[in-house]
């Protein structure tokens, strides 16, 4: 998340400082809409995840106490929002360190082996291309689907994405790589089969 | 291709994320550079899971704009009408 021009004044903000608090919903309102649309995929919920961010953020500013930056702490939020709307549709999601899905080794293997890199890089570049890495990032299982769009996607480091989801670093880690692999699977599919589609042309 | 053990390249899985990411230790860096090297397999794996993370970074350089009636709405919920047109 960049940071604007001149920092956000976090003694204006708990001050009840308005201004200071619109210039803290225009800096980061663009990562927290990208964050939301990323987790949910739906405009009208990852607006719904936007405005419940920065209410709640409002709401207890009183309680930022500076252990973490203004934007890692904003992110914890933006992400709880995004798995309770989640939790909503889905209610068995959970995001504790003992998840299930950490002891399970046997779906990580990789099982593509094309290699895809060589495409041209307009290939990369077209909406259907997009549309392919939006699809994958849905397909991931939440739990690893937010470690990778703080870590990968909104480049926080694994110690912020660690305090964002009040998970240990060892958790993010396990999760992210599962993410990263799985997203490897997706795109070598898609991107494979791009890779014959211009062999045959 | 070489005939090798493969059970090295699940050994190697769990490192991966970090050593594309440029902080695993120096021994087990050159330990998957040396595997890597003769396995063509995991090769095309390193590969591509290099270009799948760089492809989702470059995604997020090029979005992250929230929409006008989005931004609107937003000021409106948080009662900032004042400062809508900065």
């Amino acid at each position: 998340m960049s940071e604007n021009k001149t920092e956000i004044s976090v003694e204006a903000l708990r001050a009840g400082d308005r201004e200071e608090f619109s210039r803290l919903v225009d800096t980061y309102s663009g990562p927290i809409y990208r964050l939301a649309l990323k987790m949910l995929g739906i405009p009208t919920d990852a607006e719904d995840v936007l405005q419940n961010t920065f209410l709640k953020a409002f709401q207890h500013l009183k309680e930022f106490e500076g252990r973490s930056s203004l934007s890692t702490w904003l992110y914890r939020i933006a992400s709880n929002e995004a798995l309770m709307l989640l939790r909503k549709h889905r209610p068995e999601i959970t995001l504790s360190d003992a998840a299930p899905e950490d002891d399970d080794n046997s779906d990580y293997s990789p099982a593509q082996f094309t290699d895809w890199c060589c495409l041209p890089e307009d290939e990369f570049l077209s909406s259907e291309s997009q549309a392919a890495l939006d699809r994958a990032v849905q397909h991931l299982p939440e739990t690893q689907r937010i470690v990778f769009v703080l870590r990968d996607i909104e480049g926080l480091s694994i110690q912020e994405t660690s305090e964002a989801l009040n998970l240990s670093e060892t958790a993010v880690k396990t999760r992210l790589l599962r993410a990263r692999l799985r997203l490897r699977e997706e795109l070598s599919t898609y991107y494979g089969e791009r890779l014959d589609k211009r062999s045959k042309e | 291709m070489i005939e090798h053990e493969h059970s090295k390249c699940r050994s190697l899985l769990g490192s991966l994320s970090d050593f594309v990411d440029g902080t695993l230790g120096e021994e087990l860096c050159e330990a998957i550079e040396r595997h890597v090297a003769e396995c063509q397999n995991c090769h095309v794996v390193v590969d591509t899971l290099r270009k799948t993370i760089s492809l989702y970074h470059e995604s997020a350089a090029e979005a992250g704009e929230v929409p006008v009636a989005v931004r609107e709405r937003l000021f409106r919920t948080l009662n900032l009408d004042d400062y809508i047109r900065h």
